[in-house]
């Protein structure tokens, strides 16, 4: 788990497939997927692995649930 | 308190800081322009908020939005004013907020002239602005009952969560009279539904938009029966001369006032007149009418106006009685005479 | 020392974690269209707001339009308002609760068209609320219609060949408008477009809410937004049409910004002791007597002169002398335009019965000042009554026999003890000469409390004194 961080988590029933993610995206890691989601549009879909916690896609997202970013961050102890 | 002479306009703000009235938005008009003077003299005195809305629309939605907040508000305005304010008004008998409102009426339509008219009378009482909803109306006709009904109206206000118009006019605005204001000081209670900026209340909405047919039948539904509850609970009226009265007069505001004087002297004359005052308008003191209806012959309406309060007086009796009128508009107030020789040729048309 | 912890970024939490309150089955996803701009702005405020832990405190007002629902998601107070009133229910909600954060946020219709007076005056008035003006240039909620900000030549259903300034005029620049009153202290346009557009809308979002959250004053941020079922077009192409189109005509940037200078505000504190409260309405403690000693038959008075006699003032003294002798007493002027013209009128009333109508339009006692005031109510006068005639200023004699003439030189008599402008108080000093229904004593009191100078009360009194002697050598 550890050193799949950085990643991007897609509510797959959230997304409306507007795709603002994927064009937002500097490593290019986001697409749309071939088949529908229960809404009935294609949705966006990480790639696994790339995703560098820019959290680009976060704030492009028009979705405010769709996208969570998990990332890991240095803390003072 | 001992008694001051004072205008029934200013006589509404000093009652309703007394009833805990913290904010008052107003915009001038005349002649209710001195509810606003009179607010923007005394409220900020102990720190409470008075603000010159720049327009009465945005004077009712500030409002609707302290309302909201869960504080006593108030404004106040006149015929014109009050025709801006029915949008405000519709939306805060949908979203359940308490308000009170005072109109003092001048005449009409259009901008009419500055004096005073009864003419507001269906725009108030039958709701006015879009929907089906209702204002409690209650109409002083001195100065006296200009402070106790503003304060009552507060009282109403939170008790049923509705709009409450004090309906006055030009007339009882403007007269000066012994006032006796309470030793008391009341507080707004704390509403539960309201939206204060705390933890307390974060979970709750002030909305009068339903979206789906069921909840906004479910909103009419409750809002009527409050109404009914209204009109079964808090109908009030003051009988003059009624003994035995075989006309019964039926005037509110200035012509109750007038009514008096021309009842007074026909009595002494012989004739078997009395008057019912509404003090309530919605709820229309129907109870009272109705039973009046018994033994009077003839009611007869007087009002300022060509007849708008006739309608109600008509369902109330369920057309048992003739009613007859006297009217007078354009902003003159009718003699004492005047109304006399009116009521009097009524009186021989019903004996006849 | 330093160690790695797992940072979940996903939903703030001052935006509801279900949709409870929406409409229908699906309580998950808004019911904006896919790549609406509301949802990232209602996004960047709820994560503001729960960054600065400022979700209790806020109260968001929902406008009408798209976001009318927008108390479906935010997980703060809600309060939804009429279409383009949200910045006047702002400002109640703010006057009632100084504390809260009050939002308007606002679409371009409803801030821009139908609202613009609210606007312009919550913002004049330097509220302290934090607006967040959302420009499309369109109406989403009813179909596409044409908006205020609407460009020129666009199309939209009420502007099917394109906006023309001859008949729609042009598109309106509300942060430019807003930036030339005082008041505001922050004023930003922000293009909620690409990357670097959202982040400075974000930062613009976080500023308005902080200095908010320090009472420093009333901030205003338009943010473009697409609107791609308005528009016609896919999201993507909604963002370049912001950046081609919209952002040449509404130049993103800082219209004013003095909230560096901005000293935090604090609205007075309510004073909520009852003695307190009755000292400032004037209010004396004590019983008035309710009823007199003598029964008084109704006098019905008028008093008329010109404005500056003290015709209206001598009422009052009048009806408060008789009220503070347990009678019943009224007075109403003459109201209008004529009260800032010539002649003044008032009607007074003393009665040990219920005064009915408080007008008088027959009076029992007529006190005219001037020339005027006679002609103009002499005949009103009832048969038998008093008409106490200013005879400094009337050369004239009554018209009438069958009423009793007094002719006093109200204003001769005011000059020879000091004051000419105290002929109102000779002529209340002649009334009681007349009509003994109360006591000299009596208006000594009203003049005590209504004049504050000390020469002045004295000269009053002494014509009070002057005129009443006058009377009883009639």
């Amino acid at each position: 788990m550890e050193n799949k961080l950085p990643a991007v988590e897609i509510s797959l029933n959230e997304c409306k497939g507007c795709a603002l993610c994927i064009e937002s995206c500097p490593q290019t890691v986001l697409s749309l997927s071939a088949p529908f989601n229960k809404l009935g549009y294609q949705y966006a879909i990480y790639a696994g692995s790339g995703c560098t916690g820019c959290d680009a896609c976060y704030y492009a997202c028009p979705e405010p649930g769709a996208i969570t970013i998990i990332k890991q961050k240095k803390v003072k102890m | 308190m001992k008694k001051e002479l004072i205008k029934g306009n200013e006589a509404v703000i000093k009652g309703a800081i007394l009833s805990g009235c913290t904010h008052f938005f107003g915009y001038p008009i005349t002649p209710a322009s001195e509810i606003a003077q009179a607010a923007a003299h005394y409220l900020p005195l102990t720190g409470r908020t008075f603000i010159q809305a720049e327009s009465e629309i945005a004077a009712i939605n500030m409002v609707y939005g302290a309302a909201s907040a869960g504080v006593r508000t108030m404004t106040a305005s006149s015929g014109p004013g009050l025709s801006l304010k029915q949008e405000g008004i519709s939306y805060l008998a949908g979203a359940e907020l308490p308000a009170v409102i005072v109109d003092v009426m001048r005449a009409g339509p259009g901008l009419g002239n500055i004096f005073p008219e009864q003419s507001d009378y269906n725009q108030m009482v039958k709701g006015g602005g879009h929907g089906d909803y209702k204002n409690v109306v209650l109409a002083p006709n001195c100065a006296q009952e200009m402070c106790d009904m503003t304060m009552q109206a507060f009282e109403l206000a939170d008790q049923y969560r509705v709009t409450v118009v004090v309906l006055t006019d030009g007339n009882i605005g403007q007269t000066m009279e012994p006032v006796e204001f309470p030793e008391e000081v009341k507080k707004a209670p704390f509403k539960e539904w309201s939206v204060q900026g705390d933890a307390k209340t974060r979970k709750n909405l002030i909305t009068s938009i339903y979206m789906s047919t069921d909840a906004l039948s479910k909103l009419n539904i409750r809002l009527q029966k409050k109404y009914a509850e209204i009109e079964a609970k808090e109908q009030m009226w003051e009988d003059f001369l009624i003994d035995g009265a075989e006309m019964v007069v039926v005037a509110y505001g200035i012509m109750s006032r007038i009514s008096q004087n021309a009842i007074e002297e026909l009595r002494a004359k012989g004739l078997k007149v009395g008057m019912m005052r509404p003090k309530t308008l919605f709820p229309f003191p129907k109870k009272r009418l109705q039973e009046l209806a018994k033994t009077a012959k003839t009611f007869f309406v007087t009002e300022m106006c060509a007849g708008q309060m006739i309608d109600d007086v008509k369902l109330a009796i369920e057309h048992r009685r003739p009613v007859e009128f006297y009217g007078c508009y354009g902003g003159r107030t009718p003699a004492v005479e005047e109304l006399k020789e009116a009521i009097e040729l009524a009186y021989k048309k019903m004996v006849r | 020392m330093e160690k790695m912890e797992t940072v979940v970024k996903g939903k703030p939490e001052a935006l509801c974690a279900t949709f409870d309150r929406k409409e229908g089955s699906d309580k998950q996803t808004t019911h904006y269209c896919p790549g609406c701009g509301h949802g990232r702005v209602h996004k960047l405020i709820a994560e503001a707001l729960s960054d600065m832990g400022l979700g209790d405190k806020t109260v968001f007002i929902s406008p009408v339009g798209c976001s009318v629902f927008a108390y479906y998601y935010m997980n703060t107070g809600n309060v939804q308002a009429p279409h383009g009133r949200a910045p006047a229910v702002a400002t109640g909600v703010s006057r009632a609760n100084p504390n809260s954060i009050v939002i308007s946020y606002q679409g371009d219709g409803d801030l821009a068209a139908i609202g613009t007076a609210e606007i312009l005056h919550a913002a004049n008035r330097g509220e302290h609320l934090s607006v967040f003006f959302i420009n499309n240039a369109i109406y989403g909620m009813t179909g596409g219609q044409m908006a205020p900000t609407t460009l020129l030549g666009q199309k939209t259903q009420t502007t099917p060949r394109g906006r023309s300034a001859m008949n729609e005029g042009h598109p309106i620049r509300m942060a430019e408008i807003i930036a030339t009153l005082e008041a505001p202290i922050y004023v930003e346009r922000t293009s909620c477009t690409d990357t670097k557009g959202i982040m400075k809308t974000r930062k613009a979002i976080r500023k308005a809410i902080k200095l908010q959250s320090e009472k420093k004053g009333f901030t205003f941020v338009e943010i473009l937004t697409a609107c791609p079922t308005g528009w016609k077009k896919t999201p993507s192409d909604s963002i370049k049409w912001i950046q081609n189109e919209l952002e040449p005509y509404f130049k993103p940037g800082v219209y004013k910004d003095v909230s560096d200078k901005a000293e935090p505000l604090h609205r007075p504190e309510m004073i909520m002791d009852s003695e307190e409260i009755f000292k400032s309405l004037g209010l004396k403690k004590g019983k008035t007597p309710s009823s007199s000693a003598a029964a008084v038959e109704e006098k019905r008075i008028k008093i008329a002169g010109f404005g500056g006699q003290g015709a209206l003032t001598a009422g009052v003294m009048m009806a408060t002398a008789g009220m503070n002798e347990g009678l019943n007493v009224s007075w109403i002027p003459s109201y209008g335009p004529e009260m800032r013209g010539g002649t003044a009128n008032c009607s007074v009333i003393v009665s040990s019965k219920r005064i009915g109508n408080p007008l008088v339009r027959n009076p029992n006692i007529l006190i005219a000042m001037n020339g005027p005031s006679l002609d103009a109510f002499e005949n009103d006068v009832v048969q038998g009554g008093t008409i106490v005639v200013n005879s400094s200023l009337i050369e004239r004699k009554l018209s009438r026999s069958d009423v009793k003439a007094v002719y006093v030189p109200l204003t001769d008599i005011a000059a020879k003890v000091g004051l000419k402008a105290a002929a109102n108080s000779v002529a209340l000093g002649v009334f009681l000469g007349l009509e003994n229904i109360f006591s000299r004593e009596g208006i000594y009191e009203v003049l005590k409390t209504s004049l504050k100078k000390k020469d002045a009360l004295e000269i009053n009194i002494k014509a009070v004194n002057a005129g009443f002697e006058f009377a009883k050598t009639l």
